[in-house]
C-alpha cells in the first residue's frame, strides 16, 4: 500500500516537471490506443465468426443427435416396476429329499423341550418336502398381498396347509408398514425366511424346541424403520396366540411380540444386522405338546397351562470381495433364545386322579453357523447347535413323564453341508448330521433337491 | 430384558436422530452409479445422490442390505434401470422402507428403461434360455443416444418433484444437451475405426455399445444369460473363432475373467476389461472417454 502511494507521489512529481514531454505523450498513446482498438475489432469479429460456425456445428450436432434420439425414444410409456413382469406373480418350489439316519426317526426327542408342532427329524429314505405354492402381488398402490400354501405328506396323508396369507401395507410414509394376516413372526433372523431358504436342510434346534420349526400366527403387524442413515427398525406384532408355542382360544389379542433391528455396511465388503426380539403370552391355556410320539390315541400327553415368554437376540454378518457376491461370499449367522414359563403341567388321558405339577421352566438356545461360497454355483456351510434346560416343579415325576427333565444331557449338534447350484433356481444340497439331541448320538445324512419355478422374489438380507 | 424405561430410551434416540436430518435438498437414491452421475450432472447442489451400487458390482445380484432399506427410507427420488435389473433386490426395499414418495406410478420412482426402446425382446420367456428379461436387455447406459432421451426425462421428473428449482434443472439440463450431444459427434468421429470389428463377450452387456458403435459380436462365453461359461461351450467358441477371428474381446470388471483369460490364452485376442459403469472418482463423460480409449488402444 505505502509503495503504490509513493510510486503515485512520484509520477505525479515527474508530469508535473515535464509538460511538453506530457502532451507529445498522450498524442503517442492515442494513436496505439488507436491501432489496440482496431486489432481488437479485427480479432472479435474472427472470434464472433468462430462462434458463429461452432454453433451452426453444435446445431447440426444435437440435430443429429435428436434424430437418433427419436429413433431410440420410446412413443409410449409402459409403467414398468422393478418387480416381474407377471401380475400376479406366481412361484412352485418343488423340494424333495433321501435322508438316511442311524437311530429311528420314531424315537427323535430334545430332552427337557417339549416338542411341539410338527417338529420332528422327517422321514427316512425318499420323500418329498414341502411344496410350496406362492401368489403375490401389489393389489394396488395402497396393498401389497401374499398368499403360500405348503403341500405336504404327514403319516401317508396328503395336507394342504396355509403357511402365509397377509396383506401389507406399500408406502404409508413415515417408514411405518402395517401387516395383517397368518405370517412369520420378525423375531429372529431365521424365523421370518421360508423353509427353502435355509441353508441347512432343517431348522436349527432351538427352533425345533421353541416354536416346532417356526413362529407364526394370525394378526397384525406394525414397523416403524427410522431415517438415519443406520438402519433402525422398530417393531410390534400382535397375536391370536392359539398357535404353538402359545395355545388355547383367544378372543382378543393371546400374543405379542416387540423386536428392534439395526444394521449397516463397514466399508464395501462388510454388512451387518443385530436383532433384539421378544414374544409373549400371559394366558397360555392346555398347549398340549408330545409331538410325534405314536403311541397311541390314547397316550399320555402334557398340556401346559400359565404364561410363557421368550427374548432372543440375533446377529448376522456377511462379507463379498468388493461388495459383489456373485462369485465369492461368506455369511456369519448367530442367534440366541430363552424361554421362561409359569404354570402348571397336567398329563391328559392319565389317572385318575389326573397326574399334576406346577411348572417353573427354563430354557435357553444357541446356533452358529458359517456359510461360504467359494466359488460360483458352489457354496459349504458349518452349523453348531446347543440347548440347555433347567425345569422345576412340585412333582418331577410328572415333569419327567412330559419330556420336560433334561435327563443330565445337554442337547448339542454339529452339521456341515456343500451345495451345488447350477443357477438361481436349482440347488443340490449334500448335508451330514452329528446329532446328540438325546442320550443316543445319531448320524444322519440328507440329500435334498430345491427348485424354483416362476417368478423368482427378491430375497431378504 | 425389555424393561419400559430401556424402551423409551430407544425411542427417544431413534427420535433425536431423526430430529437431526435436514431436508433443505432432494435425497436422490440411484441404483447405479450411472444414474448417479446423470443425476448429479442434471440436479448440481440441489440434490443429494447416494448409489447403491459400485462399478464392480454385478447389479443383477445385490443384497436388500439393512443399509439399503435405510437409505430408501429417506430418498425423495429413487432411479433405477429398470427392465427388470434390479427384480432381485428393489422390490424389497420399496417394501421395507415404508417411503411412499418413491413407489411405482409416484413422480418420484423413475424407471430410465421405461423412456426408452430396448433391443433383445426376447420372444419367448423360457428360464432353460437363461435369465433372460421380459422387457429386453436392460443395459441401456451404453448407448449415450439413450442417455440424451432419459437425461431430458430426469429434467422434467425433477422440476416436478422440486417446483422450486426448476429453472436451475432446466439451465443444467440445457447445458448438458449442448455438451453432451458435441460429446457424442465427437465420440462418433473418433471411434471411426472401430465400425464393423469383429468381438467377444462375456455376457450380452454390450449389445447398445456393439448398436451404438457398429461392432459385430460373434460370440458369447456364457452358453445362456447369466449361466456360467462351460469348458464344453468355450470349445466350441474357440473352434468357430479359428474359422472366424475375432478383434478383440471384451467383458466388464465386474465379472469372472477365468474363461475370458484362458480364450485369450488359446487365440491370442486381446482382451478388453471395460468399466461397466461410472466409479467414484469420474463423471459420466470421463467414463464414455475411458471406455472408447480402452477400445481405441486396443486398435492401434
Amino acid at each position: 500500500m505505502r509503495k503504490k502511494f509513493l510510486a503515485a507521489a512520484t509520477i505525479a512529481a515527474i508530469s508535473n516537471i515535464n509538460p511538453v514531454w506530457a502532451i507529445s505523450d498522450i498524442e503517442a498513446l492515442r494513436i496505439q490506443v488507436e491501432a489496440l482498438k482496431k486489432d481488437y475489432e479485427q480479432r472479435i469479429n474472427a472470434l464472433e465468426n468462430r462462434l458463429k460456425q461452432s454453433e451452426e456445428k453444435a446445431q447440426i450436432a444435437q440435430q443429429k443427435v435428436e434424430q437418433v434420439a427419436e429413433k431410440v425414444e420410446k412413443t409410449k410409456n409402459t409403467s414398468r416396476t422393478g418387480q416381474g413382469n407377471f401380475n400376479p406373480e406366481i412361484s412352485l418350489i418343488l423340494d424333495g429329499r433321501y435322508a438316511d439316519f442311524n437311530n429311528d426317526s420314531d424315537a427323535y426327542k430334545l430332552p427337557g423341550f417339549a416338542l411341539g408342532n410338527e417338529a420332528g427329524l422327517g422321514e427316512e429314505g425318499f420323500s418329498i418336502g414341502h411344496t410350496e405354492l406362492t401368489i403375490s402381488a401389489n393389489a394396488d398402490d395402497k396393498f401389497y398381498g401374499k398368499a403360500t400354501l405348503a403341500i405336504h405328506d404327514h403319516e401317508g396323508e396328503t395336507k394342504t396347509d396355509l403357511e402365509e396369507a397377509y396383506i401389507q401395507t406399500l408406502g404409508l410414509g413415515h417408514g411405518l408398514t402395517l401387516k395383517a394376516g397368518r405370517f412369520y413372526s420378525a423375531i429372529g433372523y431365521l424365523n421370518e425366511q421360508h423353509e427353502h431358504l435355509w441353508d441347512f436342510a432343517d431348522a436349527p434346534l432351538i427352533y425345533r424346541g421353541l416354536f416346532g420349526d417356526q413362529l407364526r400366527d394370525d394378526g397384525l403387524q406394525v414397523t416403524y424403520v427410522a431415517p438415519t442413515d443406520t438402519f433402525m427398525q422398530v417393531g410390534t406384532e400382535l397375536f391370536r396366540g392359539d398357535r404353538f408355542p402359545g395355545g388355547g382360544s383367544h378372543d382378543g389379542v393371546g400374543a405379542w411380540t416387540v423386536f428392534a433391528n439395526i444394521g449397516g455396511d463397514i466399508g464395501i465388503e462388510h454388512s451387518w444386522q443385530l436383532g433384539l426380539n421378544h414374544w409373549r403370552e400371559n394366558d397360555v391355556d392346555d398347549r398340549t405338546s408330545g409331538g410325534h410320539s405314536h403311541e397311541g390315541a390314547a397316550a399320555e400327553t402334557s398340556s401346559f397351562s400359565g404364561d410363557s415368554k421368550i427374548s432372543s437376540l440375533d446377529l448376522v454378518y456377511k462379507w463379498a470381495p468388493n461388495g459383489n457376491p456373485t462369485s465369492r461370499n461368506f455369511k456369519l449367522q448367530f442367534e440366541y433364545f430363552d424361554l421362561r414359563e409359569d404354570g402348571s403341567i397336567t398329563m391328559l388321558n392319565s389317572g385318575p386322579p389326573e397326574e399334576f405339577s406346577t411348572y417353573d421352566g427354563q430354557k435357553d438356545g444357541w446356533y452358529a453357523q458359517a456359510i461360504y461360497q467359494f466359488k460360483p454355483h458352489w457354496r459349504t456351510g458349518i452349523r453348531y447347535d446347543r440347548l440347555s434346560s433347567n425345569n422345576k416343579g412340585s412333582d418331577e415325576d410328572v415333569l419327567a413323564e412330559a419330556g420336560l427333565d433334561d435327563k443330565g444331557h445337554t442337547p448339542e449338534r454339529y452339521s456341515a453341508m456343500l451345495e451345488w447350484l447350477p443357477s438361481e433356481y436349482s440347488r443340490i444340497r449334500l448335508q451330514y448330521n452329528r446329532d446328540d439331541s438325546y442320550e443316543n448320538a445319531d448320524n444322519q445324512i440328507f440329500l435334498q433337491y430345491t427348485l424354483s419355478l416362476g417368478s423368482h422374489g427378491a430375497h431378504q438380507f | 430384558m425389555f424393561n419400559p424405561i430401556k424402551k423409551h430410551l430407544f425411542i427417544m434416540l431413534a427420535f433425536s436422530l431423526w430430529a437431526n436430518n435436514s431436508h433443505s435438498v432432494i435425497n436422490v437414491f440411484a441404483c447405479e452409479p450411472e444414474w448417479a452421475s446423470l443425476v448429479q450432472i442434471l440436479g448440481g447442489d440441489k440434490v443429494s445422490v447416494f448409489s447403491a451400487t459400485t462399478a464392480l458390482q454385478d447389479p443383477h445380484h445385490i443384497q436388500a442390505r439393512p443399509s439399503l432399506i435405510a437409505k430408501t427410507r429417506r430418498a425423495d427420488l429413487l432411479i433405477c434401470t429398470g427392465a427388470e435389473l434390479e427384480a432381485g433386490w428393489l422390490p424389497l426395499l420399496l417394501r421395507k422402507s415404508g417411503n411412499g414418495k418413491i413407489l411405482t406410478g409416484q413422480p418420484g420412482h423413475f424407471m430410465s428403461a421405461d423412456h426408452v426402446t430396448l433391443l433383445e425382446k426376447p420372444k419367448l420367456l423360457d428360464r432353460s434360455l437363461g435369465d433372460v428379461h421380459a422387457d429386453g436387455n436392460p443395459h441401456i447406459h451404453l448407448d449415450p443416444h439413450r442417455i440424451m432421451i432419459i437425461a431430458g426425462a430426469l429434467t422434467k421428473t425433477l422440476s416436478l418433484i422440486d417446483p422450486d428449482n426448476q429453472n436451475d434443472y432446466q439451465n443444467n439440463w440445457i447445458s448438458f444437451k449442448n455438451t453432451w450431444s458435441r460429446a457424442i459427434t465427437n465420440w462418433e468421429q473418433q471411434s471411426q475405426s472401430l465400425r464393423g470389428k469383429k468381438i467377444v463377450v462375456n455376457h450380452n452387456s454390450w449389445v447398445y455399445l456393439e448398436d451404438w458403435l457398429k461392432l459385430e459380436r460373434v460370440a458369447t462365453l456364457e452358453p445362456k444369460p447369466g449361466i456360467a461359461p462351460s469348458s464344453a461351450h468355450l470349445t466350441q467358441v474357440l473352434a468357430e473363432l479359428k474359422q472366424n477371428q475375432a478383434d478383440m474381446i471384451l467383458y466388464a470388471t465386474y465379472q469372472n475373467d477365468k474363461a475370458v483369460r484362458w480364450l485369450a490364452d488359446k487365440t491370442h485376442i486381446p482382451v478388453v476389461a471395460l468399466p461397466f459403469s461410472v466409479s467414484s472418482d469420474e463423471t459420466l463423460f470421463q467414463w464414455y472417454e475411458r471406455i472408447l480409449s480402452q477400445l481405441l488402444d486396443i486398435k492401434q
